[in-house]
């Protein structure tokens, strides 16, 4: 009996697209030279907000990619509902005691959407007044949670993220996972209403389990001015090793843009208004949490 | 209508000696008088022209007939001190700056002569607090108000000026909130602390600076006395630079300093007269502050013609870098050599070793589905 032999079935012609190999090393290293040499010239570019797109490209995105690929294994889903261009206000739930569901958020809207939109954030003083923090958040394109920042970043056209649950969602306890806390006073509204761009409920599961806090030491909090002092299973009983998030598997999924336009920049005073927006987004997002848990198999996978 | 007779004071330091000297330039003008406590340098006395130097103190009701005598329609008012030591100590700083604009708009609003009043005043009146909003907008005020120094001083002159307004109403007033000065021939705060080779900073922060070039200040200032704009306007560069930037671009060293000791090292500098910069000033930096320029362009009706990064530049020509940009691109393109000898000669190694030791050709990969076929 002859040897069984494999022939193609399309020979020649249309050959399956080959994904384009990464670059060599040397593409590579050249790069690095070229970033180095940029950065002690100081030869790049930032906005009126302290934005440096140079370093969140080439130093931040890259240190935050294995954790958004291989460790909590990020799904992304309805970016479609994120417009190409154009401002829009992307509001989510916050969890998980420090907030790394920003940060995900973030590497999610530039990696996996068709666009690569900058994601800019809001954040609390507490973040601003902490040296070195502050001045990382702002070069990540932060920016302080206020309305005036907030109008003037979504008139530039740019994608806006707001928490509007602050620090009572992101240190609540364990126990209370996947429920919204509060909204507070509905600025992100009246923000996006004056604007008038869209707002985009986005909802995050998996950030909740990557440090359960099972405990908040009021004292150590209050002596070190923070909003609460986190105690998990393994910090800080394990030292810097509890310091290591848990492998979670994380869905962020982005909902159907809520219009603003037609109430005009005046429904912005209009606190009926406000405040109905401000219940509809948070029963959106509160809904599709439900539905991504319902999609879940488990924490981990 | 153009103003007829003009009063600068602190006409010896170099914006008010260019204003004073550009405007003697203007044949519609009669008079220029410039005051100040101390006769010009005679560099800028050269170049005053036909200006009259009266030297004179603010603080002093002398002032009063100054502006009398001549008749002055139009005041300008630059004689506002920065530094401590520029003026001689904190006590006389603040002497001179709020008493002695208190004095000259009481000798402004009995002279009924006048009928313009121009302040240079500055960004720092916003404060600088990790509350404040990215960009100021003249109609917000300061998060946190500041407590002390040259910033509550300005607070202080333009809550004296908005009086005077009021009391006035005659009388047009302008308030131009300039953003830091640079440029190759004006002293500020920056151009002194960026001549130092190794420039501390405040560890943990990098503040936003918005810069204005020396030229737009100078027109500036010229378009708000020979026009009719009243009311309060930013006046900056568009586009801003991170501090750190900034001294890399300059090719200058930065030396992080926790912020604790920053007020033994202003002292020090200070007493070894390497320049003169309190550490208010270096918290005045921590955050950045930003200005909105709508009302600059729209209303004022002027577009600086240098960007924040082009006024760096431009300054940038007349300080030597301590890191010259040549020796890091020449360093960079070294670099890159070597990494492409590297890579050529590691291919040549490899094909060297192919021929030494050649390998059974793989077999072709065939993409896609696979059949297998009985025979």
């Amino acid at each position: 009996m002859p040897e069984a032999r494999v022939i193609p079935l399309h020979p020649g012609g249309d050959e399956p697209s080959t994904p384009t190999p990464p670059p060599g090393w040397e593409a590579q290293l050249t790069e690095l030279v070229d970033f180095l040499r940029r950065r002690v010239t100081g030869d790049y570019d930032t906005d009126d907000f302290g934005f440096d797109p140079d370093l969140t490209d080439h130093v931040v995105l890259p240190l935050l990619r294995p954790w958004f690929q291989r460790w909590f294994r990020v799904e992304t889903q309805g970016l479609e509902n994120v417009p190409d261009v154009g401002g829009a206000l992307v509001v989510a739930n916050h969890s998980g005691t420090i907030p790394v569901d920003s940060l995900m958020a973030t590497v999610a809207l530039h990696d996996d959407h068709p666009a690569a939109r900058r994601f800019r954030l809001l954040g609390a003083d507490l973040v601003f007044s902490t040296p070195f923090m502050g001045a990382l958040a702002r070069k990540l394109g932060a920016t302080l949670a206020c309305n005036e920042d907030a109008e003037r970043l979504l008139r530039a056209g740019e994608l806006v993220g707001v928490f509007p649950e602050g620090f009572k969602g992101v240190g609540k306890p364990f126990s209370e996972r996947y429920t919204l806390q509060r909204f507070g006073r509905g600025g992100f509204v009246t923000a996006a209403l004056r604007a008038g761009v869209p707002i985009v409920p986005c909802a995050i599961v998996g950030a909740e389990e990557i440090y359960p806090m099972i405990g908040n030491a009021r004292t150590a909090a209050r002596v070190l001015g923070l909003p609460y002092f986190p105690i998990t299973p393994t910090f800080p009983l394990l030292g810097p090793l509890g310091m290591v998030p848990l492998p979670s598997k994380w869905f962020i999924a982005f909902g159907e843009p809520i219009e603003t336009a037609s109430y005009g920049p005046a429904a912005a005073d209009d606190p009926m208004v406000v405040f109905n927006l401000t219940d509809q987004v948070r029963e959106t997002i509160q809904h599709s949490l439900y539905q991504l848990l319902l999609q879940r198999r488990s924490v981990f996978s | 209508m153009p103003p007829a007779v003009v009063l600068v004071t602190g006409v010896s330091r170099w914006l008010g000696g260019a204003l004073a000297a550009e405007l003697a330039t203007d044949p519609a003008i009669d008079r220029v008088i410039g005051v100040d406590t101390v006769p010009p340098a005679p560099e800028v006395l050269r170049r005053l022209g036909r200006t009259e130097f009266v030297r004179a103190d603010i603080r002093n009701p002398l002032i009063a007939k100054v502006i009398d005598s001549a008749s002055v329609d139009t005041v300008v008012h630059m004689n506002i001190s920065s530094t401590p030591a520029g003026a001689g100590g904190r006590v006389p700083m603040k002497e001179l700056n709020v008493i002695g604009s208190m004095q000259l708009l009481a000798a402004c609003q009995r002279a009924p002569s006048v009928r313009r009043f121009v302040l240079k005043s500055t960004s720092a009146v916003y404060g600088a607090s990790p509350r404040d909003p990215a960009v100021f907008t003249e109609a917000m005020q300061a998060r946190q108000v500041p407590r002390g120094g040259f910033a509550k001083d300005s607070l202080d002159i333009e809550g004296y000026v908005r009086s005077f307004a009021r009391r006035r109403p005659d009388v047009d007033v302008a308030v131009l909130r300039f953003a830091h000065f640079i440029g190759p021939r004006i002293d500020s705060l920056l151009t002194e602390f960026f001549r130092l080779p190794v420039v501390p900073t405040v560890l943990g922060y990098d503040a936003r600076l918005q810069l204005l070039h020396e030229d737009d200040a100078l027109a500036v200032l010229v378009r708000a006395t020979t026009g009719d704009f009243t009311g309060t306007t930013n006046v900056a560069a568009p586009g801003t630079v991170l501090l750190s930037q900034a001294l890399r671009r300059l090719g200058r060293i930065a030396v992080p300093v926790p912020s604790a000791a920053i007020g033994s090292l202003s002292k020090l500098t200070r007493s070894a007269g390497m320049v003169d910069w309190s550490p208010e000033q270096m918290r005045l930096l921590n955050y950045g502050r930003v200005l909105d320029l709508r009302v600059l362009r729209e209303e004022f009706g002027y577009s600086p013609r240098f960007t924040t990064a082009a006024a760096l530049a431009d300054y940038g020509r007349t300080v030597a870098p301590v890191v010259p940009p040549e020796l890091v691109g020449s360093v960079a393109a070294g670099a890159r050599t070597a990494v492409s000898r590297a890579a050529t000669g590691i291919t040549g190694l490899r094909a060297a070793g192919r021929s030494l030791w050649p390998r059974t050709p793989d077999a072709p990969l065939v993409p896609g589905l696979r059949a297998v076929r009985d025979l």
